[in-house]
This record gives structure tokens, C-alpha cells and sequence, in this order.
């Protein structure tokens, strides 16, 4: 009977060496694929087991990391100042995934970044609890505060960015959220949560990014460059050859000013500016044509479908195809145009930094709890908007709408200001209440400047109280003296 | 270590290995106290209360076990009852700390205390084999009594009404709170009946047979008792949706005929007849459909819309081996309570993986290759054809118990549900598979035992081969 007993001892050893080898093939090669699964909660769980990374502004943490000590969740996120650092950093919950910096940067601040590998390494053989590294943002505080506390109860937001480098100063979205309402998993999370989700206003958009509005007349600015560009006009008091009544191409409609005393008629693109004359840039869009208006449109940023801060601005738009009539409101901002908060911020500091458009950017540094820093930001140019001579003309422009035009509430005692209105029709018939709008920079005495975008969305109750000039520069200039005083 | 004088014109006999076996044990006894202690820590920060306790305790039954060896199995395997104590050790460390994940979780309920009683249980029984089984093959004489038990034994839960907690298979007595799988006893005692007929008919089947198609068939009245039990067997588990233990008797019934008759034929035989099964079963049973769509597609239940009766353990218990990866999570530190109730007794192995790794994972099969092949050697080693195949049948009985749970659990085959040797929660199950190393170590005793052979024996022992 022995042979075949020896015969079954093979066979059971082969039974055996099977489930090694299925062992191997599932906890060895196949390993990462089922750690990694979508349905694997031990990721979700993962993400809380140890001390997350912060979120840093100016050197402080505006993210908190709480020991809870859940058997799910060891620790809980919480955010300093929330609501107003909601636009930068998102939510990390427990039970509502991430969003944004939280989100994006994932990696770095829970810690599982290749790049962390050898300092996680480092700290499990000495015992050291892990822990995530942290993001470094290039927001300004009082700029951030400048703003939340300018647009207060209002809808809207506003944009910050130093033109020198394209780092965001200041991302502001209102009304926003507090994310430590919802970052645990408890049921008051989720009441919380679907509140947000359900309000009509909208806390979770993120305006200042992924809002478009009717740039409206700051757009004016936009269709001087394209002229100047193309050689229309040589210096900003070269008349510009408008009529008293002008009539819509291919239209009976006449396209009005604010008021009929303006000095509109063959007024200089100076004076058309100053008193942000829909006549002279609507003739003048639809004179350059969609092409031009939208090539330059588009060396400002619009159309851009991957804008990343890293959080994805969407796209601002500019038609590729319109009538002559669609093409002359257009240019001044109505009819298609669609521009973000970021996007009217980003012309301003083009036209700032003497036509060099940088590209935008949140992220200064990323770098590990040891402070070793992973990865710095190098300021990097996204276009050459307009040519320095160009600029120079529109900083002009703006600079005299400050001192003498519809922006004169964000004068500045001891800074260089310049700034354009803008009061956005929308709706249907343009029944809303309109968008107001202000974009400016402002230089400093020792070469800092810093470019603002504000909107504020039905800024007051009376149709007639709202204008760019009136509710949203007030906001641009506490803003751009935070930056600079 | 005592050793025989060199030059001794004696047989040289095995050796006692008792020694062995206590510093064997000793390990046995440390490994899964470490365990604790980590388990402790990890989830604690501190040493775990009872510790000391629980250490003293599982010393003490082991040192009683092993001193109870020295009196009445002294030439016994060294390495069997070291082996089961370490392994229902470890299962004992994963289980108390699957029932702190449960208490946290307030969503199962604590089951170390009652598998600790049932080792304990178990281990007496092992002692009262071993003190009291004189001889294995006194089991002989119990060949057709075995055999009704065994009927019995596999038929009453079919008269027991299911419930809900069984999921799907109804393979549990129940007797007010307690519960009782007959089937893990049943398969000792139908090996018992197996060897005993086998021994006796074994030269009938393999000799007086006639050829058939280049295969060697039996006359019907050698084989017929057996195939009949076999099919009872069969069927009835078939009845009560025990697909572990079908495949498991069916193995056992064709490895035991293979080593009785010493014919290539039965392999085919079986190996025709199970394809055969498979196919009919599998068409024919909604449930064993289910467990091959699960087996196919581990993850369907997780989609939106997951088929009826599908269950997300087997995708959970994937998941928890590929976060264990090769070095594993640590003791206490996974997140194996994932896998939801069936954790501690089907999934337990799951766990295991999460926590200890590939490189745990692969330790523990050894284990119980190791368990197995003492198992086969002592069936090598023993002088009657009884003993042979009493063990063989045991052995091979764990083997395909350990591939059957270890291969579902893993993905390799379809899953059928029956527990871990030792490892897993269950009361049957551990009490069954000490009474089965019991039995073992008895036939290894008797076949390293330097004294002539005081039994006589019904056949000529120690066939040439």
C-alpha cells in the first residue's frame, strides 16, 4: 500500500503548494490592484489613520487634523477660518470624499506620495508615527480677509494675483461653507452636507473658479488691446469715430450708453473708457471682427480648457462664430462672452505686468512633516498677452478710469491705480439683477503690485443702485491695500 | 534526548521524540502569546489584560496533553500535537481580535470565550483518546456501526429546521442556543468505516474484477456497500446545500479506494464521476450556481445592480489579501471586520492575510502541509492496512478540508463554505479535528512502537509494495 500512499502525499502536497502559489499570485502580484480598488474602503479609512498634512497660509495652518480615535477613523479634519479658506483648500470628509487643494494634493498630505517614501520608511523603522507633508499655498491672509470681509453677505467673489509671478493672493467665494460641518461621517455630516447641497445659493460652487459671469463692460478692455494690437488705433486719444446713435450691424436695434449726456460721440478711446462708452468698443469690436476680438481674447486666457491652479478653472469663453451684431455685443462684454472671477483677475495683471500674462498658481511649495521641501513652484509665463506698448496704453486707460472715471471709489492715496467697471446685463431680457463687476491693479512704490478681480451678483436690492464702480471697486481696493499697505 | 546505545543488535526503533515534542510545544504555546501581546498593543497601546492568564492556561492544557502522551503514546509523532496546539493558538489570537473590531463596531458578537471553551473541550477529548483508545485498530470492530453513525450523523440537520443565520447551507443541528455541525465528526467516523471495509475487501476489488474498456471494474457485491454509502453520503449533503463536504467525502472515497486497491483506475473513475457531479450539480442547484457566478466575478456585488444572492465577501476578503500584501498590515492593525460576519469562521483566513501577509500566509499552509504530511508518513509508517488506511483517509481528509476552504477563500475555486482546521470559530469543527490528530498520533504510536505487535491483525500486516 505504500506506493499509492506516496502517490497521495504528492498529491496533497501539490493541493498545498496550489494554494501557495494562488496566495502569491493574489498577495503578491495582484496585490496593488486589489489594494487600490474603488471598493476597498481601507483607502477611505487610510486617509484618516495618522495625522493628515496642512493646508499653510503665510506659515500658518489654516487645516487642523483632530485625534478622534474612531475604530473607522482615527482622525478627523477640521479648517481654521473655513468658510473663507473654502475656495482654496475644499472639504476632505470622511463620508463626502475630497475636493479641491484637499483633493488634488491628496497625495502629498495623507502622506502616500512616492516622493515621501523614503521619509515614511525612515520614520516606521524609528518607530515614528506617519504622518502627511503639507501644502504651502500663496495666499496673502490680509488680502483673503480684505476680501471675505468686503463681500460679506453678498454673492460673489474675488480674485488676487500678483502680476509679477501669477501667484493667487486671494480666492474668495461667497456665500461659502464651513467644512468641518461635514467632515466627519456622523449623521449631523450628512444633514449637514445635504443642506449645502440643497441651498439655493449655492455655498459649494466655487465662484471665484468654476463660476462664469457676462464680463460685461471690463471686457472693454479686452477689445481696446485687440485694437491696439492690430494697429486700429496708434495712441489712447486717437478719436475713434463713433456715431451719436449707433445701429447694431445688420440690425434696426441701437446700442445705448448708461446715459445719452455722456460724451460718446467721436469721443477718444480715453474718454470712451472713462465713461465705459458701449457705443465706441461695440463699433470697434464689431469693426475688428470675431477674429481678432477672439485671438485676443484667447492670449488672455480665455477658451483655455485646462486652466490648473491646481484646482481647473473652467473655461472662460469667447465665441469662434457670431454675427457682426452678436460680435459688437460681444465686445463689450454681453451677448456670449463668459469670463471667471480668475479670468478678468488674470487680464488685469497681464496688462499690469507690461503684456505677460503668468500663469496662475495656489501652490508655492509642497513639502514633507520635516519641512524638507518635495517640490517648489517656478513662475512660468502663460502667454504674451499684448506687446509692452499696448500695455503701457491700457494701464493708461485704466489708471485715468480710476483717477477720472466710473472707478474713481478705488483710488488709493500713495499707490498707481488702475481699474475698469463693468455692470453685466443677464438673464433673460436681462431681467436679472446685474453682475457688478471691478478689475484693477495697483502699483507700489518699491515694484509690487498686485491685480484684483472682484463680482458681486445681486450686489442690492434697486436695480439702479448697482454698478461696478459702486459695489464691487470698494471691495478691489480693501483688497489691493491689504497686498500693498 | 534519550538514544539507544550505539552497536545495539536491537531493531533500530524510532527514537522516543517526547523532548521534541516539549520544546516543540513550548513554541507552540509562546508563538500565539506574542500574538496577543500584539494584538494588544497595536489596538490598545497596552498588554492585554488577561494575558497572563490565557498563556497559563494554553501552557497548562498543552503540558497536560503532552504529559498524557508520555504515558500512553510515548513513541507518538513529535510534531502533531505541537502543530494543532499552534494553530488552534493562532486562530484563538485572530479571533479575540476580530471580537474587539466587532465590540467597537457593536455589530457582532464576541465569540473567542466559546472557542477557547471548545479547544478546551477539544483537547479533553484528545486526552481521553488517547488515554483510552488502546489501540486503533479496536476502531476496526466499529466498521458498520460507524457507518450507520455517519448516516445519522449527515442526515438529521435536514430535520432540523434551517435558520437565517445558517446562510443557505443547512448543515447545523440546533439545540436551543447550541449548535452542532455533525459534519465535521462525520467525516471521522466515515473514514473509520471506509478503512474498516476497505481492509477487509481490498484484495477482493483489487484482484477478482473484471476488464472492461482497459479499466479493472469490481464485482458489484465488493463494491456495492460502499458505493451505496458513499452515494447516501453524497446526496444527502447535496440535499442540504453542503458543497465543501461533498466535494471533501467524495475525495476522501476515492484517495482511501485508490490506496486499498493500489488501482489507477479509481483515479480515473473518480476523476470522471466528479466532472460529472459537477456538471449535474451545478446545473441542476441555484445555490452552487450562485457560488461559481460569485467565484467567476468577485466583485459583481459591489456593481449597482448586484445579482440575487451575491455576496460582497469574497471581493472583501480579495481586498483584505491584496492590502495585506507580502508583509501584511500587523497584527491588529487591518481592517479585516470588513469582511462582515462570516469573518471568524469561513473568512478567517482573509484576516490572516490582511494582518500577517503573504509571507503568514505562506507560514501557515506549511503548518498544515506539515500536519499533513505526518499525517501521510505515519500512514507510510503503520503496519496494518487498517492503520494505513485509517490514516491516509485522515489525513487526506484534512488536506482537502484545507483546499476546499483555503482555495475558495482565495479565489482559486469556487466557494463552498466549511471552516479552517483549528484556525477558524467553531465549535464542531475544533472539537473534531483534535478527536482526528488524537487518532492519529494513536496510529503512529503503535507503528514506532520498538515492542513486537501484540494484536493480532485480521490480514497479513505490512504488504510488500
Amino acid at each position: 500500500m505504500n506506493k499509492p500512499i506516496r502517490r497521495v502525499s504528492v498529491f496533497c502536497l501539490v493541493l498545498i503548494l496550489a494554494l501557495m502559489v494562488r496566495t502569491n499570485w493574489v498577495q503578491g502580484v495582484q496585490a496593488d490592484t486589489w489594494a487600490s480598488n474603488s471598493h476597498n474602503d481601507r483607502n477611505k479609512y487610510d486617509r484618516y489613520a495618522y495625522p493628515r498634512g496642512n493646508i499653510i497660509v503665510q506659515g500658518n495652518p489654516v487645516t487642523k487634523s483632530d485625534f478622534v480615535n474612531g475604530l473607522r477613523y482615527k482622525y478627523k479634519q477640521s479648517w481654521v477660518d473655513g468658510p473663507m479658506y473654502a475656495p482654496v483648500t475644499g472639504w476632505s470628509s470622511q463620508a463626502f470624499d475630497s475636493s479641491q487643494l484637499e483633493k488634488l494634493e491628496d497625495p502629498i498630505l495623507s502622506g502616500t506620495d512616492s516622493r515621501l517614501f523614503l521619509r515614511n520608511t525612515l520614520d516606521m523603522l524609528t518607530g515614528k508615527q506617519k504622518q502627511g507633508g503639507d501644502v504651502v499655498t500663496t495666499i496673502n491672509a490680509k488680502a483673503q480677509k480684505a476680501a471675505f470681509e468686503g463681500l460679506g453677505d453678498k454673492k460673489g467673489a474675488a480674485v488676487a494675483i500678483d502680476p509679477a509671478t501669477g501667484a493667487i493672493l486671494a480666492l474668495v467665494s461667497t456665500p461659502s461653507y464651513d467644512p468641518s460641518t461635514f467632515a466627519g461621517g456622523a449623521t449631523a455630516d450628512g444633514n449637514a452636507k445635504a443642506a449645502l447641497d440643497k441651498d439655493p445659493n449655492q455655498p459649494l460652487l466655487n465662484r471665484a473658479l468654476r463660476e462664469t459671469y457676462p464680463p460685461g463692460s471690463t471686457f472693454k478692455l479686452i477689445t481696446a488691446a485687440a485694437a491696439f494690437e492690430n494697429g486700429r488705433f496708434q495712441s489712447i486719444d486717437d478719436t475713434t469715430d463713433t456715431p451719436a446713435h449707433y445701429i447694431l450691424p445688420g440690425t434696426n436695434t441701437e446700442l445705448k450708453n448708461a446715459s445719452d449726456t455722456e460724451p460718446c460721440p467721436n469721443a477718444t478711446v480715453k474718454t470712451g473708457m472713462d465713461f465705459s462708452c458701449n457705443t465706441v468698443f461695440g463699433k470697434i469690436g464689431a469693426d475688428l471682427g470675431k477674429d481678432k476680438l477672439r485671438g485676443q481674447a484667447e492670449k488672455f486666457g480665455f477658451n483655455n480648457p485646462a486652466l490648473d491652479t491646481p484646482i481647473r478653472a473652467v473655461p472662460s469663453y469667447f465665441p469662434p462664430n457670431s454675427s457682426p451684431d452678436g460680435t459688437a455685443m460681444d465686445a463689450i462684454g454681453q451677448h456670449d462672452t463668459r469670463a471667471t472671477p480668475l479670468q478678468m483677475a488674470m487680464v488685469a495683471s497681464a496688462i499690469c505686468n507690461n503684456g505677460s500674462l503668468m500663469t496662475p498658481y495656489l501652490v508655492e511649495q509642497e513639502r514633507s512633516a520635516n519641512l524638507t521641501v518635495i517640490s517648489k513652484h517656478t513662475p512660468k509665463q502663460l502667454s504674451q498677452a499684448v506687446s509692452p506698448g499696448t500695455a503701457q496704453k491700457l494701464q493708461q486707460l485704466m489708471e485715468s478710469v480710476v483717477a477720472n472715471g466710473t472707478g474713481t471709489k478705488a483710488q488709493i492715496d500713495g499707490l498707481t491705480v488702475g481699474g475698469k467697471t463693468g455692470t453685466a446685463q443677464h438673464g433673460q431680457d436681462n431681467a436679472g439683477l446685474p453682475f457688478a463687476w471691478f478689475m484693477s491693479y495697483a502699483k507700489g512704490p518699491d515694484n509690487k503690485s498686485v491685480a484684483v478681480a472682484v463680482v458681486v451678483e445681486d450686489g442690492a436690492a434697486e436695480r439702479n443702485e448697482i454698478s461696478g464702480g459702486s459695489i464691487a471697486a470698494p471691495i478691489a481696493k480693501s483688497v489691493m491695500e491689504a497686498v500693498l499697505k | 534526548m534519550r538514544r539507544r546505545p550505539a552497536g545495539s543488535d536491537a531493531a533500530p526503533a524510532a527514537p522516543n521524540r517526547r523532548n521534541t515534542e516539549l520544546a516543540l510545544l513550548a513554541f507552540a504555546v509562546v508563538v500565539p502569546m506574542l500574538a496577543y501581546a500584539n494584538v494588544g498593543l497595536a489596538m490598545d497601546k497596552k498588554l492585554p489584560a488577561g494575558m497572563l492568564e490565557y498563556g497559563l492556561g494554553m501552557g497548562a492544557l498543552a503540558l497536560v496533553a503532552h504529559l498524557v502522551m508520555r504515558r500512553f503514546a510515548p513513541y507518538a509523532d513529535p510534531l502533531l500535537l505541537p502543530l494543532a496546539t499552534l494553530l488552534n493558538g493562532l486562530g484563538l489570537v485572530m479571533i479575540w481580535r476580530l471580537d474587539k473590531a466587532g465590540q467597537l463596531l457593536r455589530n457582532n458578537f464576541p465569540a473567542a470565550a466559546n472557542q477557547l471553551m471548545w479547544s478546551g473541550l477539544g483537547v479533553a477529548l484528545f486526552i481521553g483518546v488517547i488515554v483510552f483508545l488502546k489501540d486503533h485498530r479496536i476502531l476496526q470492530r466499529f466498521t458498520y456501526i460507524s457507518m450507520a453513525v455517519a448516516l445519522v450523523l449527515l442526515a438529521a440537520p435536514a430535520f432540523f429546521p434551517a435558520r437565517k443565520e445558517d446562510y443557505g447551507a443547512k448543515i447545523w443541528i440546533h439545540l436551543g442556543s447550541m449548535s452542532f455541525q455533525p459534519g465535521e465528526f462525520a467525516k471521522i467516523i466515515l473514514t473509520v468505516f471506509f478503512a474498516g471495509y476497505l481492509m477487509v475487501k481490498r484484495d477482493a476489488l483489487a484482484l477478482a474484477s473484471r476488464r472492461f474498456m482497459g479499466l479493472y471494474l469490481p464485482r458489484g457485491r465488493d463494491l456495492g456497500p460502499i458505493i451505496v454509502v458513499w452515494l447516501l453520503s453524497i446526496l444527502i449533503l447535496v440535499f442540504e446545500t453542503d458543497l465543501g463536504s461533498s466535494f471533501l467525502f467524495f475525495g476522501l472515497f476515492v484517495v482511501m479506494l485508490y490506496v486499498a486497491t493500489e488501482r489507477t483506475s479509481w483515479i480515473v473513475f473518480g476523476l470522471l464521476l466528479s466532472v460529472g457531479g459537477a456538471v449535474v450539480v451545478a446545473s441542476s442547484e441555484a445555490h452552487v450556481k450562485t457560488r461559481i457566478d460569485a467565484w467567476l466575478d468577485p466583485m459583481a456585488a459591489f456593481s449597482p445592480k448586484p445579482p440575487p444572492g451575491s455576496t460582497e465577501q469574497i471581493g472583501q476578503t480579495l481586498m483584505a489579501f491584496g492590502s495585506g500584501g507580502v508583509t501584511g498590515s500587523g497584527l491588529g492593525q487591518g481592517r479585516s471586520w470588513l469582511i462582515q460576519f462570516a469573518a471568524k469562521s469561513d473568512f478567517i483566513l482573509g484576516s490572516f492575510g490582511e494582518e500577517l501577509g503573504l509571507t503568514g500566509m505562506m507560514a501557515l499552509f506549511l503548518l498544515y502541509g506539515l500536519v499533513v504530511q505526518r499525517g501521510l508518513r505515519t500512514g507510510l509508517a503503520a503496519r496494518d492496512p487498517f492503520g494505513k488506511l485509517l490514516a491516509v483517509g485522515l489525513s487526506s481528509a484534512f488536506a482537502l478540508q484545507v483546499f476546499v476552504v483555503a482555495g475558495g477563500v482565495t479565489g482559486l475555486i469556487p466557494l463552498t463554505g466549511m471552516t479552517m482546521p483549528f484556525l477558524a470559530q467553531g465549535g464542531s469543527s475544533v472539537v473534531a479535528n483534535w478527536a482526528l490528530v488524537a487518532i492519529l498520533l494513536k496510529i503512529s504510536d503503535s507503528a514506532r512502537r520498538p515492542a513486537a505487535d501484540p494484536v493480532p491483525t485480521t490480514t497479513s500486516g505490512g504488504t510488500p509494495s
